[in-house]
């Protein structure tokens, strides 16, 4: 029998969703929409009575205070009634094969109360008398994605939930010999394979020297593991470069540049290297304190969140935290970090392109996935930012990062032949396949109905066991060796840890969500919440008894042989056997032109009058700046008790720099994370903008309380299409930037990911071709570290009379400023970083923060000097006057068609120089700050007032002033 | 004299357990966690324990409402453990999701002729989860954990912590019997704190005896000075936090 119950809350003034889609039919033009109600609704399969079912919804289903719940058999006249005189029924479920979280969670505890049933959970609308098309657009507009969810207006008819029929061994060959280069490249995309020509060619000759076709599960491995996604070819390619620096030659890219700065601070450190385990594991591991290192790790998931945010954003973040957690033996996770690039959230209709989601329903989905999977797996959420940007309107950026610890002897850890290969955790369907391939390929307005089934929805509960699981296993050194199953699946991960051991894989043992799979889609499956461990046999019993205690599903599906060969069985047959060496060194390495020449850049310009002041509030008021409280707030960024500096600080709530933690309760050493992106830049100077973002993401920490001298940093690279020379050469200038910067902060990069061909193409309204590439865009991600907490620095201004100083030069380069967005200034240079000039001013800062003489520290980003100054105003609900006149400025700052008076305020105020600080000091303590700051440029420019008022002085006297709260409901965007 | 012990009892999905702990032994206590599998398969774990915890997290996944499974396997695995707990005097505390648990339960604020829930923990008005902080107001009443408290900041973080009962004429009655000692107050400039909707400003209820105690707030968030937002350059930071006065209360009022 097949029930279904609807759970309706017996106040329908309560009704959230039903606002949600009032609100969101009127802002999407549809009228008639005023009212709606809204039901959960479950569809129960199984040999379940009326009044079995009954008792099931009110003990599981309804809560009995507040909501009422009608059950029927489905199809029944009763399920469709008008709900309040509302008559049209619609009903939202997840498509076939997609993982329904709740729908899983409801079927287990009714399998504890005793029911064999099958549970999938729907949504449930009744709207008023709409015409079908306003029904339409509302279904596809608001309550649903039709990548992962069915529409059905009005009755159900659904005959069983039951999906799947056993498959029965088949060994598919696919013939590669004798084809011709057209013929390799039609079956490479015919089968989302995503591999070159010249990759093809190395596979076709590899088996003909092998005397055999290859099977499709050999093909498949091979193009999961020679995916750009799993093995970065381009960064690891070798170059031949002509930019703004000469010609240069690399071998392999990320090795000659990033790692290489790596290398050299190492060598340098000598005995006192930090680093631990760089570049080889799931993620960056380096010293924390005598008993402990932490790691960390930022992933990119663009293209399953530009298809569906709330999963791809979701499942980004629960692979973050497998990374971490399948580092070394396994690390804890303790805090996460966000960052999500997307096109401003007032970009008109006409303008977002065919298939490509509205970016206020993009942020609010991404922002919601991170929500869902980072509350419930108990990890706080402590950093991130939102970046806006036109050229992400196709392509959004969804950066996860995750943060772990783990005792000092975990990092290294070593399959051994003989050991189990275990997988743990979630079961494996459909989900996900081809994710790593499709990763690497361009999206198209075609993208969501081709690669729907790249999509995976997130199951945190899931992944919250496995965690248990796995720390509890990794406490008591029950494995050798443990990594996650994110792309590629299981080919990817059991394929890395038995890269030269080898193993015999039984894929039929595989733990399935339903039946169906074949051995190749077992094998490759990206379905989420699964880790794979290498157990010696004398240990299994012991997993499996901790596995069993914490209810996590763990299955021995093979052996790690010493063989050299991965081989595949089924039923004891062999599917696939592949030699290890070619699996891993027979990629062919290819040899890449790129050039880059910075354009030059237009004069300098102001245009229109304004004040400083008022463009202030105009400042604060840009998408990159204003407050992004109402995220931050839906994040859980205080679970783990370790909470010191939060994102949101002050009386005021302003904005953070670095956030800290604690490593360990109950223990004062601290970790700072800071990010840095100048994403503004990216078009305009690739070296600039990933200098400018390391610097940003440094002064961030070091601001916060981190000591330089130890500070780890992340890259994560996205770029358009790098088969350009011209975008390869700007990927180029970064990583030499990264190299450069690194050396010379002697802050090693000790993780990171790149995601290339963030290109989406299209046909527009009149019937042109179309592309639109994201800007070049670095995020950089630092990881400091705090002796003590206690002695932390928050931005918030403390007390009236303290005085101010700002740290370091500023310079008239407004190219990419916050300032230009707002139209006042175009033209100009880009900002430059000088690094020497800013290892002075943070080890200068750090100096007077282990003095005790920083009352409040802020580092100077977005929106420059004044926007600095008035966030920590905001935050500390305190007044502040400064003098323009006293910063240090260089010489022939202003200028321009306005006059040279107000042009140099502006600059002055809203020039965007990397590395300067904002510091409060206390008057008795401003000679010993001054000491502090030896031979690094810095001046008194102000004090905090009481006033509540932001007054400034501008460089001929004149002064402008403005109220706090006012630009406290600029900064919260109330001003509209 | 031996310390207290403290059974923190978690469920797949729980996930402030290890700072819960934390805070109980920053109080003087022992602290144990114990999954609710061990638990169901040995009541007698409980017995040499005087306070039982049921901490904060999402409790299998709270993919139906907040708390409902962990609530139904302790009603249907350990219904008679946890009476025979509470009748012999022990201390039990359940925050945020745990409160959302006890609720379900009937352990605390059940109709006393058919054991069923009076109050309940809805979705916020926001229809959002929130971490914030918010001003408490305690007016202790016979609450054992609020004993010496007038008033305190704590961060909250849900998405289901609004207070509703079936019949709202009842929360006079509550109140009259010391049931609801911790509110929402209002911050400096007079604006309401209240989160989430709550009836009636309600942030904790317990039982008649005091003895049984839930609140949506988290205490164990705040144990240390540096965990407020705003401690730098205003609080001492070697200063313990408001919040470990609920578990000190705890630890005193059992040793």
């Amino acid at each position: 029998m097949l029930w279904e119950v609807d759970v309706v809350l017996r106040d329908g003034g309560g009704d959230h969703a039903a606002r949600e889609v009032t609100t969101g039919a009127a802002a999407h033009g549809i009228a008639g929409c005023t009212r709606a109600r809204t039901a959960a609704g479950w569809l129960i399969e199984g040999d379940l009575s009326r009044e079995q079912a009954e008792r099931l919804a009110n003990t599981l289903f309804a809560d009995p205070v507040t909501e009422s719940f009608v059950v029927d058999v489905i199809g029944a006249g009763r399920l469709t009634q008008p709900l309040d005189g509302l008559p049209t029924v619609v009903h939202v479920l997840p498509k076939a094969g997609v993982t329904d979280p709740a729908g899983l969670t409801a079927q287990a505890a009714a399998a504890a109360l005793g029911h064999r049933v099958v549970v999938r959970s729907l949504r449930k609308y009744w709207l008023p008398s709409l015409d079908a098309t306003d029904v339409g657009r509302l279904a596809e507009k608001l309550l649903a994605n039709d990548a992962i969810q069915d529409v059905v207006v009005g009755p159900l008819a659904i005959a069983s939930l039951a999906g799947g029929r056993t498959w029965s061994f088949a060994q598919e060959t696919i013939t590669l010999t004798g084809l011709d280069d057209a013929a390799l490249e039609k079956l490479s995309r015919a089968r989302c394979l995503a591999l070159s020509i010249h990759e093809l060619h190395a596979v076709r000759d590899h088996f003909a020297a092998v005397g055999r076709e290859p099977f499709e599960i050999e093909l498949e491995t091979i193009a999961q593991t020679w995916s750009e996604h799993c093995c970065h070819k381009t960064l690891t390619s070798g170059v031949d470069h002509v930019g703004p620096a000469g010609e240069a030659r690399y071998d392999n890219l990320l090795k000659e540049t990033v790692f290489a700065a790596t290398r050299t601070i190492r060598e340098t450190l000598g005995p006192r290297d930090w680093c631990v385990s760089v570049f080889k594991d799931n993620s960056g591991v380096v010293r924390f304190d005598g008993d402990h290192d932490i790691c960390v790790k930022v992933e990119t998931h663009n293209h399953p969140s530009a298809i569906e945010p709330y999963g791809g954003a979701a499942t980004g973040l629960g692979g973050v935290i497998r990374d971490v957690l399948g580092t070394g033996l396994g690390a804890k996770p303790i805090a996460n970090l966000d960052v999500f690039c997307v096109a401003p959230p007032d970009t008109p209709a006409h303008e977002i392109p065919p298939g490509v989601i509205d970016p206020q329903r993009l942020l609010a989905g991404v922002a919601a996935g991170v929500r869902d999977y980072g509350n419930r797996m108990g990890i706080p959420t402590i950093a991130g930012a939102v970046a806006f940007h036109p050229g992400y309107i196709g392509n959004p950026l969804v950066f996860c990062g995750t943060v772990g610890i783990m005792p000092r002897g975990h990092a290294n850890a070593a399959v051994e032949p003989g050991d189990l290969v275990v997988v743990a955790g979630g079961r494996t369907g459909r989900d996900g396949i081809h994710g790593a391939t499709f990763s690497s390929i361009e999206l198209t307005s075609e993208s969501e109905t081709e690669s729907g089934g790249a999509v995976q929805i997130g199951h945190a509960i899931n992944e919250k066991m496995l965690t248990d699981f796995v720390l509890e296993a990794s406490r008591q050194r029950l494995f050798h060796a443990i990594t996650d199953c994110g792309a590629g699946g299981l080919s990817s991960a059991v394929g890395e840890m038995g890269a030269t051991l080898g193993a015999d894989v039984d894929l039929d043992r595989v733990p399935l969500k339903y039946e169906g799979l074949s051995a190749t889609e077992a094998w490759i499956s990206e379905a989420q919440e699964r880790m794979v461990l290498a157990v010696a046999p004398a240990d299994w019993p012991a997993v499996a008894k901790i596995a069993a205690d914490e209810g996590v599903e763990a299955t021995p599906i093979g052996v790690f042989t010493g063989s050299g060969r991965i081989v595949l069985k089924w039923q004891g047959r062999v599917a696939g056997d592949l030699d290890c060496h070619f699996l891993h060194e027979g990629r062919p390495r290819q040899r890449l032109v790129s050039r880059s020449m910075p354009a030059s850049r237009p004069p300098l310009t102001w245009s229109g009058d304004t004040t400083v002041t008022t463009a202030l509030l105009n400042v604060l008021a840009l998408p990159d700046v204003a407050s992004k409280e109402r995220i931050v707030r839906q994040y859980d960024h205080e679970v783990q008790g370790c909470s010191v500096l939060k994102p949101l600080l002050g009386p005021g709530e302003g904005p953070a720099d670095g956030t800290v933690i604690r490593g360990v309760l109950g223990r004062d050493r601290g970790i700072v994370l800071g990010v840095g992106l100048r994403h503004h830049l990216g078009r305009l100077d690739a070296y600039q903008m990933a200098a400018g973002g390391i610097v940003e993401a440094i002064a961030n920490a070091v601001a916060a309380g981190a000591d330089p001298e130890r500070i780890a940093l992340l890259d994560n690279f996205c770029w358009g299409d790098t088969r350009r020379p011209e975008s390869l050469g700007t990927l180029v200038e970064a990583c030499r930037a990264c190299h450069d910067l690194a050396v010379a902060f002697a802050a090693p990069f000790v993780s990171g990911k790149d995601s290339l061909n963030n290109v989406f193409t299209y046909t527009d309204a009149a019937g042109a071709a179309r592309e639109i590439s994201i800007p070049p865009t670095l995020l950089v991600t630092a990881m400091g570290q705090l002796d003590d907490v206690r002695r932390a620095v928050s931005p918030d201004l403390k007390t009236p009379g303290n005085r101010l100083a700002v740290v370091g030069e500023t310079k008239p380069d407004m190219a990419g400023s916050q300032l230009s967005l707002t139209g006042r200034v175009s033209g100009g240079d880009v900002p430059t970083v000088d690094a020497a000039t800013f290892r002075a001013a943070i080890r200068a800062v750090s100096a007077a923060r282990r003095a005790g003489v920083l009352q409040a520290c802020h580092d100077v980003s977005d929106g420059g000097l004044a926007t600095a100054v008035a966030e920590m105003g905001i935050a500390g609900c305190l007044g502040a006057r400064i003098s323009l006149a006293d910063v240090p400025a260089a010489a022939g700052a202003g200028g321009g068609d306005l006059g040279l008076d107000l042009g140099l305020d502006l600059a002055i105020a809203f020039a965007e120089t990397p590395g300067r600080f904002v510091c409060e000091v206390r008057p008795e303590h401003a000679a010993e700050f001054a000491r502090c700051m030896d031979g690094v440029r810095f001046a008194w420019i102000g004090e905090v007032t009481s006033s509540a008022h932001l007054e400034i002085v501008s460089t001929t006297g004149a002064s402008d002033r403005i109220a706090v709260d006012r630009l406290a409901q600029a900064w919260h965007g109330e001003n509209a | 004299m031996l310390s207290p012990r403290a059974l923190i009892l978690r469920a797949p999905g729980t996930n402030c357990d290890h700072e819960t702990a934390h805070a109980f032994e920053r109080a003087g206590g022992l602290a144990r966690r114990v999954h609710v599998r061990a638990l169901a398969e040995r009541p007698a774990i409980a017995d040499d324990c005087q306070i039982l915890c049921i901490p904060g997290g999402f409790s299998y996944g709270d993919d139906i409402a907040s708390g409902r499974i962990f609530a139904l396997e302790l009603k249907t695995r350990l219904g008679d453990a946890l009476m025979k707990f509470r009748d012999r005097g022990g201390l039990v505390l359940g925050i945020c999701n745990g409160f959302q648990v006890l609720l379900q339960t009937g352990l605390l604020l059940a109709d006393p002729t058919t054991g069923l829930p009076e109050a309940s923990l809805a979705h916020n008005t926001s229809g959002r989860f929130i971490d914030r902080w918010v001003r408490l107001s305690c007016d202790p009443g016979p609450c054992v954990f609020l004993k010496g408290l007038s008033e305190l900041e704590l961060p909250v973080a849900h998405g289901e912590g609004r207070f509703v009962l079936r019949d709202p004429a009842r929360l006079e009655s509550l109140r009259a019997a010391g049931q609801v000692p911790l509110t929402y107050a209002t911050d400096d400039t007079g604006r309401p704190t209240n989160p989430n909707g709550s009836l009636g400003n309600v942030a904790g209820a317990c039982d008649p005896t005091g003895r049984v105690f839930g609140l949506m707030p988290h205490p164990e968030r705040f144990i240390d000075a540096t965990q407020h937002p705003s401690w730098q350059g205003r609080l001492d930071p070697s200063a313990p936090g408001a919040g470990l006065t609920f578990f000190i209360n705890a630890v005193k009022a059992t040793a």
